[in-house]
């Protein structure tokens, strides 16, 4: 299979879209999330969406499949919460190593399928990471600003266990994605350096942040570039962020990063902003026609959507970026 | 990652990044968060006392510390814990956090300790070959893969490199270690090449300074992409008790060693003298020390050191540069700002010249030369050149009678005056503001250009006709109001209809680059430039009048504004906007079943006269007063601030005594009315106020942004209780002034050619008026009104308005809308009762008066309007009764494009 950096060079690659929004569409009740093998479980596991790779491993494949034909590049394992601390609300720790280990490798018999079938575009799959439901930079509790309900270690050694089987399960690349608390992102990263040494591998790695309002900052309070210069100590293959944002509010942090960053540039924006029901309702033409922004100047190597976004949006974006040129390396400053 | 070869420098970041470019000059390491630097933080670790201990983390950051060290290494100290809890609170200060954090500690765990809890790009302060490579490289991997820079101290299994050989082979084998076989990114190196003390009496120590600025030197030109930083004042160790020469020996050393590539290290700001103000004797005996360049260095400056024993504040006035030849002490004159001896040496300069005008020519202007040389190097602040403005004009008023003598008596001798330039400036048609034009003016005077200054609520007519009958170079436009905005591109037209050539300036506080690039300079074919502050007015006005590269200059401006205005209008574009129905549809809403509602102790008008100014005092902002001299930074830490707390200290101390006379001679005098009345929101925007003379209406503005959902569009009517409510509520509006007086004191100091107390006495009768407004906010909440009897607030407190219930004022974001004054002036009779007045362009006179409502209820809040459509400038107009047209004007600014 080509090597991703080369093909990069050549190209914009596509990343796929939501995951949560496909399933929604499902409805899938308490009992299906359950499924045979948890339907005795302690707690409630409706919501769990990650645990869908083991109880309805077919509807994953179908979305990673509609991602596929709508011309992602790239698919992203359904394990955004796959983590012991993310997991501690089903009290299902124990099951972190499987439920990475199983959404790795469904997703990459999918893109197999698809691979064998149009071997000139490889298609891959990123191995999600999302920032766990703690933050470690951040105290939630009003009253005592110096308390931490996880610590830098305890983040670590959850990532590992993550990286791990997202590795074992098939995952050609790691996403270390919606990163909210850099220092979070720091852990998981710190925790991949140790998976690749002790193994002595390389992955690529993709960190991708969220800034979450106006304010142009993310939630621990860091400029785009000084996340940027937070992050850079690993050889990432691309820096970018996603989520909380529609694509045009995206704009000039990617502009940011494009100027700054030696690394490719990764974006995958929501659809637009909630409206007052909490839906996303930007059409698949006002989302490419926003990203067109982004391909006018220039701005990205990879791109892909968030929140609200379906394998319509998906295809709207594919088909444009097609027509472009991907973002230089040689016109960092 | 393929990417090209390239320069690499050092990244910091905390909240914001920090880069270490070849640009950026020395980077400043705060250090007082340090226990065994620090005895006063020392002494807040031990006794838990975190919150102070942020403040002393706090003051440096506004102090100008680029990057904090953090160091909890003391015996007594659980040094881990304390790491990390501080660390976790620092976090949460995001004016602490902004800057990059150096984790400084002898012992690695708490080093590492730090490096988990901090998100930002930190500095590890220090890991060293003490303990061998096999740690020096297990340590080194770990910081890498927590990403943070390192500082390695040239230190080996063999000991601390005390020589220069040993410095380069301490530092040229770690650099190698790191690059080679860690992969450490060799920009993220910084080395401590120890600095030691000199003139210790120890032979070995002689070349301690030297040999550290040249390993530095070498370390720089060798070791690809790396720093080097070091702790200052180690050097002055043996001349403890003397900062006299301590300071000189920092300076200096820090002189060389910046020059030789030192570009970041532990300074105590308050302990550093600007080096071209150190004493030229005291500065040959330091550098002969620093530098190793004599046998008895160290026996000279011990004994020159008894005589400058005792600090510096302790002086008595040395006047021994009076001795000195006539030229250096005209430019001592002007460089100081002493004005004591002027005319003497004037006198002295007009004997020895064939022509008086020589005198201003050549020695005064030499001296000049050189107070523009060193405001133009960052060397000298906006007031000390004010001062050295003031012993200019005194030099030439005593020059100009026999100048025009010398006319009388030989006319053909009257040739040019040598000015690079003539500018003219002017405050705009209907605003009195001019203490930014003055300072400007006076600025570019010192650089000299002539200046014509047509001083304040100057008519267009009367700048056109100057400017053609002047030849002026350039026109100066300055204003604080929003309508004077609309003045400016009036004069701009009138310019382009006039054909003129020469270039417009524009400044003032609610000028922007937006408004200029947008709306001035689409009007007019030559250069429009925004200049906000003085300094860069110098630069600015000899790029549009050099002859040579003019053209090129107001070319790149123009293709500047033109692209600025573009990407502004693009960004506008893409706001939206509800109409005025829905926007009041979305209004703020209190529950008025519920909402406490204080009824006023005494309802009616008030007048306050024959106030004694000093009750003031305490209620002073100083913050503006600094920021309106070109000083930023927030009071009172800027007095102690790296780079201006020396200036910020010496202008405070003039501001202090000026304020003393004014108080104590009673030269201004402070007057204010006030209203509280029965008042009611009637259709949704508008307020009715009841008062004798019959009802009035205050007609506010909405708020049209389409809001995220939740966020409310405001208007000041949401506070108060709507009609429908069937509850009485109230509404007051005031006006105080500390104006009267100020234009005749600043007339006498003009008289005296003195613009500096001129300006002063000005930016002083500001600070007063805005301490009277909040003075009387309080007297209005505790005592007249009475809604808010308890409160206790310190002055700090009232300054970031804590206080419940807020005072917005027309003009200003809540209600941009100048016209309200009208109405508050009728209702109070404000011109009839205290006498202020408004101008054509509604700013008040005299200037240093402010003017609002005061709103009570618990749920008012201060926002900002925004942009809103003309839809609601339509429903304003018809609600006040007034011509769209004129409506438009007045709110243009506001009105979204």
């Amino acid at each position: 299979m080509k090597d991703i950096q080369k093909i990069l060079e050549e190209r914009i690659l596509v990343l796929d879209g939501a995951m949560g929004t496909m399933l929604q569409r499902h409805k899938f009740t308490e009992e299906d999330f359950r499924g045979k093998r948890f339907k005795d479980w302690k707690v409630p596991v409706q919501g769990n969406n990650d645990l869908l790779s083991i109880t309805q491993p077919e509807a994953i494949k179908e979305v990673h499949r509609l991602y596929f034909e709508a011309g992602a590049d790239i698919v992203e394992t359904n394990t955004f919460s796959g983590t012991t601390i993310a997991m501690a609300d089903y009290e299902m720790e124990e099951l972190v190593y499987e439920l990475n280990f199983q959404s790795a490798k469904i997703a990459k018999e999918v893109a197999d399928e698809f691979t064998v079938n149009e071997p000139n575009k490889p298609r891959f799959v990123a191995g999600s990471i999302g920032p766990t439901n703690r933050t470690a930079s951040m105290s939630p509790d009003v009253n005592d600003p110096g308390f931490r309900a996880v610590t830098f270690d305890e983040l670590r050694i959850a990532y590992k266990l993550q990286v791990e089987a997202l590795l074992d399960g098939g995952s050609d690349i790691l996403l270390v994605e919606t990163v909210f608390d850099t220092l979070n992102a720091k852990a998981a990263l710190f925790a991949i350096e140790e998976v690749k040494d002790e193994r002595n591998i390389e992955v690529p790695i993709m960190v991708s942040g969220t800034i979450t309002d106006a304010s142009g900052r993310t939630l621990s309070g860091q400029t785009a570039e000084a996340f940027l210069i937070s992050v850079s100590h690993i050889p990432l293959l691309s820096i970018g962020f996603n989520c909380a944002l529609g694509a045009n509010q995206l704009t000039p942090h990617l502009e940011v990063l494009s100027q700054k960053a030696d690394f490719w540039v990764s974006a995958h924006p929501n659809a637009g902003l909630p409206n007052a029901f909490g839906e996303y309702d930007e059409t698949p033409e006002q989302m490419a026609d926003q990203i067109k922004e982004y391909l006018d100047k220039n701005l990205i190597n990879i791109i892909g959507g968030c929140c609200g976004t379906t394998p319509e949006h998906i295809k709207a974006i594919a088909d444009i970026a097609k027509k472009y040129q991907p973002r230089s390396l040689e016109a960092v400053i | 990652m393929a990417v090209k070869e390239k320069r690499k420098y050092l990244k910091l970041s905390g909240l914001e990044p920090m880069i270490v470019s070849a640009d950026t000059n020395f980077i400043n390491v705060g250090e007082r968060t340090n226990v065994a630097g620090s005895r006063k933080f020392l002494r807040l670790i031990k006794e838990e006392k975190f919150d102070e201990a942020l403040d002393i983390a706090r003051h440096q950051v506004e102090g100008g510390a680029q990057v904090i060290d953090i160091n909890m290494d003391d015996g007594l100290i659980d040094g881990k814990e304390a790491m990390v809890r501080f660390l976790n609170l620092i976090m949460a200060e995001p004016d602490i956090a902004r800057v990059p954090i150096m984790i400084d500690s002898s012992k690695w765990d708490i080093l590492e300790a730090g490096l988990q809890v901090v998100q930002g790009k930190c500095v590890v302060n220090s890991i060293s070959l003490k303990e061998g490579e096999k740690e020096f490289i297990a340590h080194a991997k770990k910081i890498k893969r927590y990403g943070a820079a390192v500082i390695i101290m040239a230190f080996d299994e063999v000991g601390q490199a005390d020589n220069y050989e040993r410095r380069i082979e301490i530092s040229k084998r770690s650099y190698d270690i790191l690059v080679n076989q860690v992969n450490f990114p060799p920009e993220d190196i910084i080395f401590d090449l120890n600095i030691f003390p000199v003139a210790t009496g120890m032979e070995e120590h002689r070349k301690n300074a030297i040999d550290f600025i040249e390993a530095t030197r070498w370390v720089r030109e060798n070791l690809p992409h790396c720093s080097v930083s070091g702790g200052v004042s180690n050097v002055s160790f043996s001349f403890r008790g003397n900062n006299v020469v301590r300071e000189a020996m920092h300076s200096v050393f820090l002189y060389h060693a910046i020059q030789a590539g030192m570009n970041m290290g532990i300074v105590n700001p308050t302990m550093l003298e600007v080096y071209d103000d150190i004493p030229k004797d005291l500065l040959e005996y330091v550098e002969d020390v620093i530098l190793d360049r004599r046998e008895d260095a160290t026996e000279r400056l011990l004994d020159f050191a008894e005589t400058v024993k005792g600090t510096k504040k302790e002086q008595t006035v040395d006047l021994s540069w009076r001795e000195e030849p006539l030229q250096d002490r005209i430019t001592r004159a002007l460089v100081k700002g002493i004005d004591q001896y002027i005319e003497e040496d004037v006198e002295e300069a007009r004997q020895a010249a064939d022509k008086p005008i020589e005198v201003i020519e050549g020695n005064l202007m030499t001296g000049m030369n050189v107070v523009g040389d060193l405001f133009g190097s960052g060397k000298m602040f906006l007031p000390q050149v004010v001062k050295s403005a003031r012993v200019m004009k005194k030099a030439v008023a005593y020059l100009l009678p026999y100048i025009e003598e010398e006319k009388k008596n030989n006319p053909s001798s009257a040739e040019g005056n040598g000015s690079a330039g003539k500018v003219l400036m002017a405050t705009v048609k209907g605003d009195v503001h001019d203490i930014g034009k003055n300072i400007v003016s006076v600025v570019l005077g010192c650089n000299n250009y002539e200046i014509v200054d047509l001083g304040v609520m100057v008519p267009p007519e009367k700048i056109i006709q100057t400017a053609i009958d002047e030849s002026v170079d350039i026109i100066g436009l300055s204003g604080l109001i929003t309508p004077s905005l609309d003045e400016m591109v009036f004069l701009a037209k009138e310019m382009e209809r006039r054909n003129f050539k020469i270039p417009l300036l524009i400044g003032g506080a609610t000028t922007s680059k937006a408004h200029t690039a947008v709306k001035i300079d689409p009007q007019y074919q030559n250069a429009v430039v925004h200049v906000n502050d003085a300094s860069r007015a110098v630069t600015v006005v000899g790029d549009l009048l050099n002859k040579r590269s003019n053209q090129k200059y107001v070319g790149a401006l123009k293709e500047d504004y033109e692209k600025f205005r573009e990407s502004f209008l693009k960004r506008t574009k893409k706001k939206e906007y509800l109409s005025i129905e829905d926007a009041r549809k979305n209004k703020y809403t209190i529950d008025w079943n519920t909402s406490k509602i204080t009824e006023p102790n005494a309802l009616g008008v008030q007048i306050i006269e024959e106030f004694d100014l000093k009750k003031l005092e305490p209620y002073i902002d100083w913050t503006p007063f600094f920021r309106s001299w070109d000083l930023h930074g927030k009071y009172p830490a800027i007095l102690n601030d790296e780079i201006v707390g020396e200036q910020a200290n010496s202008l405070f101390a003039d501001a202090k005594e000026l304020m003393g006379k004014v108080l104590n001679e009673r030269l201004l005098s402070a007057k204010a009315i006030f209203g509280l009345f029965e008042a009611n929101t009637i259709n949704d925007d508008d307020i009715e106020v009841k008062s004798n003379f019959g009802n009035f209406e205050f007609r506010t503005l909405r708020q049209q942004l389409k809001k995220h959902a939740g966020k409310p569009n405001f208007a000041l009517a949401d506070f108060v209780a709507p009609k429908e409510s069937k509850r009485q509520d109230y509404i007051g509006c005031f006006c105080v002034t500390t104006g009267f007086g100020t234009k005749e004191l600043a007339e006498d100091f003009e008289k005296e050619h003195d613009d500096y107390n001129s300006i002063m006495i000005k930016a002083l009768a500001d600070r007063l008026a805005e301490a009277f407004a909040e003075y009387l906010h309080e007297k209005v909440r505790k005592e007249h009104w009475g809604y808010a009897k308890e409160e206790k607030l310190s002055n700090d407190e009232l300054i970031k308005e804590v206080y419940k219930g807020i005072r917005p004022a027309p003009g200003y974001p809540a209600c941009p809308d100048h016209l309200e004054k009208l109405t508050i002036w009728e209702l109070l009779k404000v011109k009839e009762n205290i006498g202020v007045e408004l101008t054509e362009g509604l700013a008040m006179w005299p200037a240093a008066s402010v003017s609002g409502y005061y709103f009570a209820n618990p749920e008012a809040r201060y926002f900002g309007l925004g942009k809103i459509k003309e839809d609601q400038v339509k429903d304003f107009a018809s609600r006040k009764n007034i011509d769209f047209e004129l409506a438009k004007k007045w709110l243009s600014p506001n009105l979204v494009e």
